[in-house]
């Protein structure tokens, strides 16, 4: 019976700690805040459907790595028809989405997910980027 | 079914030594953990001796590992009872000494986490590939073997029939791994030392002269730290394998030599100048060579001598030096010789680094922890019945 | 339904069989299609090339300057090669050796006193049957149909098999980050990372948008020869009929396409 408060304050401090991150979550107000990206100015269209981008991102770097290193296909025909030249830093930074700071980073760093080690080789060409244009995400407010 | 039970009760000098063990292998740790960050710019290896001491380990452990098929064939095939209690303890150095290979294998990789790319994309026509293929499929025979047996043992049964067919399997799969070990090397049409069909059949011979000796010595240990004996008739035959592979080895050495010098053709002849004598002023590896040479002569005299190879301790030391002076040739010398001189002439010294050191001390430390507790259980389970 | 222990591991151990069975089944018939081990390599059409294409390339060492280092300069600013200070870390994709060391063996001293001692050019030979990527275990470098020997840098494991096959010395290992020790970074071409191997690449990039590669485009007395070896026709074919052509260690097998005009 006397073990009673000491059991409870102690669970009380177990999932106080355990909760930790919902509180600071919570207290730096961040949760609610989208990321907010920087889309390519005067582009309207993609390289692929934004729902494909979003989801499946990787799999198309990864289809167009191995295609232009191992199997030599240079270029790639969007599903609108339209022609690209397969280059991460030139083609998706340079071309479309500017700098890897400021589109990629923003939301791996909301969601806590790294970048793959792409970098660690090829260069995020932040000076060179086209002119941006805050946005928000389609189908959101912004 | 592991028996791990029997590897948790000992005395205080087991514990000590685990423990003494266990250190080393955190220093490695951290130090490999440097040398992922730092890249394996930390370890003596150049552009122009690209594989140094990591792999000429390896190179000397996959033989250590094969030679447990000199104590597996004559008692399975040939009915050598003697070597009844060998066997197992034969098993184990086997398994030991396979994941040793492949954790030297692990920390000279570039790029480790891609490890595991040579089975994403099998290279049929690159003998690394086969190499992690067949020192895998031992692996497992052995562990299999060896679990069955002891397990057998503990039990007082008689083993099933289907694992003397794996037993069978691992004989040519053992002389095959170090075959396919001795054909990274002997392909490369670049490299004069190595470029040569004697390669496998010395490696062989190394292997079988050197892990029986190692075997001699851990009966010995084994017989003085514990109460498992395997006999002195086992340890008398030990001797004589080693003393006929010991004398094959230097044959073919002298063999070796021969070709190279009498040919007067330079490129085969320049890897051994500078590994005995020495290139361009550069000559790390002429002690090395000619300690092993010295160590390898008062062997072979001890071993082929009945009256001195019958005496314990001269035994001992036959075999000690027999174990150090192929460990010095192939261990050191072979591999790091083997790219000088580069393919454009220059003569590069190779000094391990100490991280490299610490390094390669690990995994040593790890070979003898797993080794510790593999002969502990089956001391365990003798003594036991 | 009861299924003894026995029974329930055979029938794991037979399932791993036959998916074990099947995969390396796959992996030979891949590795038959293609004895190279590579996949079936189509060249990009907007490159214009044909099948039959094989770069090659002839080195003047009467033209080459003395002293001159125009092609290194343009090779390593425009691949972001590292200028490692170290010599046992360097990396280098083209560079100068003594004739001694690139054709040994051969005596200098009865014929032109001017070749002994001279410096010659040395690269990747992109051989015909490249030692280097027969042993690749990852076929991270493999042979292109228009006899580029490429490197995938995603793919290599840093296993340095490949250095230890090419007779030439013409790889370079990254024993440390290189990032740190480029001199001039072009931001249109990525650096390597430590742990991986590189080398000269025959500026295979230059190529698909038909530029000649940055060596050869920066040599001002036009040493360096770049074509299509199977062209009769090709600039670098007729340098080869107008001199004596040398290939570097022929008699090893591997077929370099870089020939040195003695």
């Amino acid at each position: 019976m006397r073990d009673r408060l000491l059991i409870f304050a102690g669970l009380f401090v177990f999932v106080a700690i355990f909760a930790f991150p919902i509180w600071k979550g919570i207290a730096a107000r961040t949760s609610t805040q989208e990321p907010e990206l920087q889309l390519p100015a005067g582009q309207n269209k993609c390289v692929a459907p934004i729902s494909y981008m979003r989801s499946a991102h990787m799999q198309l770097l990864i289809d167009w790595r191995d295609g232009k290193v191992r199997e030599h296909r240079l270029h790639y025909t969007a599903y609108n028809g339209a022609q690209y030249k397969v280059d991460l830093t030139n083609t998706c930074l340079g071309q479309c989405h500017g700098s890897k700071q400021q589109f990629c980073d923003r939301c791996h760093n909301y969601v806590a997910i790294s970048t793959p080690s792409c970098w660690d080789c090829h260069q995020d060409v932040s000076g060179k980027a086209a002119t941006m244009v805050t946005a928000a995400l389609p189908g959101r407010k912004p | 079914m592991y028996m791990l039970d029997k590897a948790l009760i000992g005395s205080r000098k087991y514990w000590s030594w685990l423990a003494f063990l266990l250190l080393l292998v955190a220093v490695g740790f951290v130090c490999y953990c440097w040398q992922l960050v730092y890249g394996l710019g930390i370890t003596g290896m150049s552009r122009d001796i690209s594989w140094g001491i990591y792999i000429g380990q390896f190179t000397f452990f996959v033989g250590i590992a094969a030679s447990a098929v000199m104590v597996v064939l004559p008692y399975y095939f040939h009915d050598v009872k003697e070597f009844g209690k060998v066997t197992i303890l034969g098993e184990f150095l086997a398994i030991a000494a396979v994941i040793m290979c492949m954790l030297f294998i692990f920390v000279d990789m570039g790029q480790p986490a891609r490890v595991l790319n040579v089975l994403f994309y099998p290279t049929l026509h690159s003998m690394m590939f086969w190499d992690m293929v067949s020192l895998g499929g031992y692996l497992l025979l052995n562990a299999v073997i060896s679990a069955v047996m002891l397990d057998c043992e503990c039990k007082q049964v008689k083993p099933a029939s289907w694992v003397y067919i794996v037993v069978i399997v691992s004989v040519p799969w053992a002389i095959s791994i170090h075959t396919v070990t001795a054909f990274l090397y002997n392909g490369l049409p670049g490299r004069s030392l190595w470029l040569t069909a004697i390669l496998a059949p010395r490696f062989l011979a190394s292997a079988f002269a050197s892990g029986p000796a190692l075997l001699i010595l851990l009966c010995l240990l084994l017989r003085r730290l514990t109460s498992f004996d395997a006999g002195n008739e086992a340890i008398r035959k030990l001797g004589i394998i080693v003393a006929y592979a010991m004398s094959l080895n230097v044959f073919f050495l002298l063999l070796e030599l021969f070709t190279a010098l009498y040919s007067h053709v330079p490129e085969h002849s320049a890897a051994f100048r500078y590994l005995f004598f020495g290139l361009e002023g550069k000559h790390p590896l002429v002690l090395v060579m000619w300690l092993s040479v010295i160590m390898a002569v008062i062997a072979l005299v001890a071993l082929l001598v009945p009256v001195l190879r019958n005496d314990r301790r001269i035994l001992v030391l036959a075999a000690a030096l027999v174990f150090g002076s192929l460990w010095l040739d192939k261990g050191m010398g072979l591999i790091v010789a083997g790219f000088v001189p580069s393919p454009l002439g220059h003569v590069t010294a190779y000094t391990p680094t100490a991280p490299e050191l610490a390094i390669v001390v690990g995994v040593w430390a790890i070979g003898a922890l797993i080794l510790t507790v593999f002969y502990k259980i089956v001391t365990s389970v003798r003594e036991a019945n | 339904m009861k299924i003894t222990r026995k029974n329930f591991l055979r029938m794991l151990g037979g399932t791993a069989l036959v998916a074990g069975a099947g995969k390396f089944v796959k992996a030979i018939s891949d590795a038959a299609q293609s004895p190279s081990g590579i996949p079936n390599v189509k060249n990009d059409a907007a490159t214009g090339g044909t099948a039959a294409k094989r770069w090659g390339m002839s080195i003047d060492i009467d033209k080459c300057k003395k002293g001159c280092s125009d092609c290194l300069r343009a090779c390593r600013s425009a691949h972001n090669v590292p200028k490692i200070p170290d010599a046992a870390h360097e990396v280098k994709w083209i560079w100068e050796e003594p004739y001694e060391n690139v054709f040994p063996y051969q005596r200098t001293d009865y014929g032109r006193q001017d070749l002994a001692g001279s410096q010659l050019l040395v690269l990747c030979n992109h051989c015909a049957d490249p030692p280097c990527t027969r042993v690749c275990p990852t076929q991270a470098t493999w042979k292109r149909d228009d006899g580029i020997v490429m490197m995938d840098y995603h793919r290599c494991i840093g296993c340095r098999y490949c250095v230890a096959g090419c007779p030439y010395g013409s790889r370079s290992f990254n024993w440390v980050d290189p990032r740190p020790y480029i001199e001039t970074l072009n931001p249109q071409f990525p650096t390597r990372t430590k742990g991986v191997v590189e080398k000269c690449n025959f500026c295979e990039e230059r190529l698909a948008d038909g530029l000649l590669p940055a060596c050869v485009e920066a040599c001002s007395e036009k040493a360096l020869i770049f074509g299509d070896l199977n062209d009769e026709n090709s600039a670098v074919r007729q340098a080869l009929k107008s001199r004596y052509p040398v290939q570097r260690l022929p008699e090893l097998g591997t077929g370099p396409s870089v020939f040195y005009l003695v």
